[in-house]
């Protein structure tokens, strides 16, 4: 927001860099509801699931054995999913997972795709609360169905215990393998997701702010060409960027469940 | 210029993070009004944070390349590589998320 008030400020005007900042990622909210606020982040969080819900639901309606239009797009998306990230690490037996982890991927996808949408700008997953809640969700899947499938003692053996460590060993190594597969894990799913956002939304903010902030009549002018092509080049990176997360994410989320199945 | 890191605040990592605070907050009084102090320390954990991320970098670089190179020997093992790929990606990357997330604890 304070940008706009700095959107006059240009070089050799006396005033200094706009650089970007925390307050970047803070939003008047539209309208409140108590205390809380919803805001361009909740806004765009909805707008993703709406899309994905009604995309998958003009896909699948009424599905042809003979794929059609929409219905292909929608197969190559899930045969993805399938075949890259759930049956590499789950196998045939955790299909019946497919459901969640397709939400997932293009959940995650399409709402950090808003990140190089013109106008809007804005990847909600740098907002901390979004990944906050979808790892601790994958948290809870894959401790509930590791208590399921494996009993109580067994899944904290698989989760405590590596396969062939000798028992001396052990007083040390318990603590390291609590603190890393049930503390750590759903805190960097959730890290992972988040400062890449960030970081990539701070970077296409510094690029176009320079672009902006140099374009004066002067040899200004020369590094503000500069800037724009980086921020092209910046923008193909979160491309790929914000494909990779969404990725990573879910195929961290199968390995999980995988282990949750059986001992490893 | 006064945001810059200078050398002799980089001694004071050694005598720990607090007095840290002290020699970043004391070097700029009341500078670029309303600035708080941990604007300053900020700056300084940016330079840290890159410290930090040169372990997990060369961790991530031979986790991907020994992966790329096992399944260039054995492509028959590739489903099994990758499955133990990702979770040690995980755990080396979780040293680089957690040198991001303490600047936020630490004040």
């Amino acid at each position: 927001m304070s940008h706009v008030v700095a959107s006059s400020c240009h070089i050799f005007s006396g005033c200094g860099f706009p650089a970007p900042s925390i307050n970047d990622f803070y939003f008047t909210p539209i309208f409140k509801i108590g205390s809380v606020g919803f805001g361009k982040p909740g806004l765009l969080i909805v707008l993703s699931t709406i899309i994905v819900v009604t995309f998958f639901w003009f896909a699948f309606h009424s599905p042809k054995l003979v794929p059609r239009g929409v219905q292909n797009v929608g197969e190559l998306g899930i045969l993805f999913v399938r075949d890259q990230i759930l049956r590499p690490q789950l196998g045939k037996k955790g299909d019946n997972w497919l459901p969640f982890l397709v939400t997932m991927f293009f959940f995650i996808w399409i709402a950090n795709i808003w990140g190089i949408i013109p106008i809007l700008y804005f990847p909600p997953m740098s907002k901390f609360g979004y990944p906050v809640f979808l790892a601790g969700m994958v948290w809870l899947i894959y401790m509930g169905l590791g208590f399921r499938k494996q009993g109580f003692r067994g899944y904290w053996r698989t989760l405590l215990i590596p396969s062939g460590s000798p028992w001396w060993i052990l007083p040390l190594l318990v603590p390291i393998e609590f603190l890393s597969n049930v503390l750590v894990r759903p805190f960097t799913l959730s890290v992972r997701l988040f400062a890449n956002m960030l970081a990539g939304h701070v970077l296409l903010l510094v690029f176009a702010l320079a672009t902006w902030y140099l374009l004066t009549a002067s040899i200004g002018l020369l590094f503000s060409a500069t800037s724009f092509i980086v921020l092209i080049l910046v923008t193909g990176l979160e491309v790929l960027v914000q494909a990779l997360q969404a990725f990573i994410f879910t195929i961290l989320t199968a390995t999980y469940i995988s282990g949750a199945y059986e001992a490893h | 210029m006064q945001h810059l890191v200078h050398l002799h605040h980089l001694l004071y990592v050694a005598a720990g993070a607090k007095h840290l605070v002290l020699a970043t907050g004391a070097a700029t009084p009341g500078s670029s009004s309303g600035t708080p102090v941990w604007y300053h320390i900020i700056n300084l954990g940016a330079l840290t944070y890159g410290l930090a991320a040169i372990g997990p970098g060369v961790g991530i670089g031979l986790i991907f390349g020994r992966t790329i190179e096992s399944i260039a020997r054995q492509p028959e093992a590739a489903g099994r590589v990758t499955g133990l790929m990702w979770i040690g990606f995980a755990l080396t990357e979780s040293l680089a998320l957690i040198g991001i997330a303490v600047p936020f604890f630490i004040k």
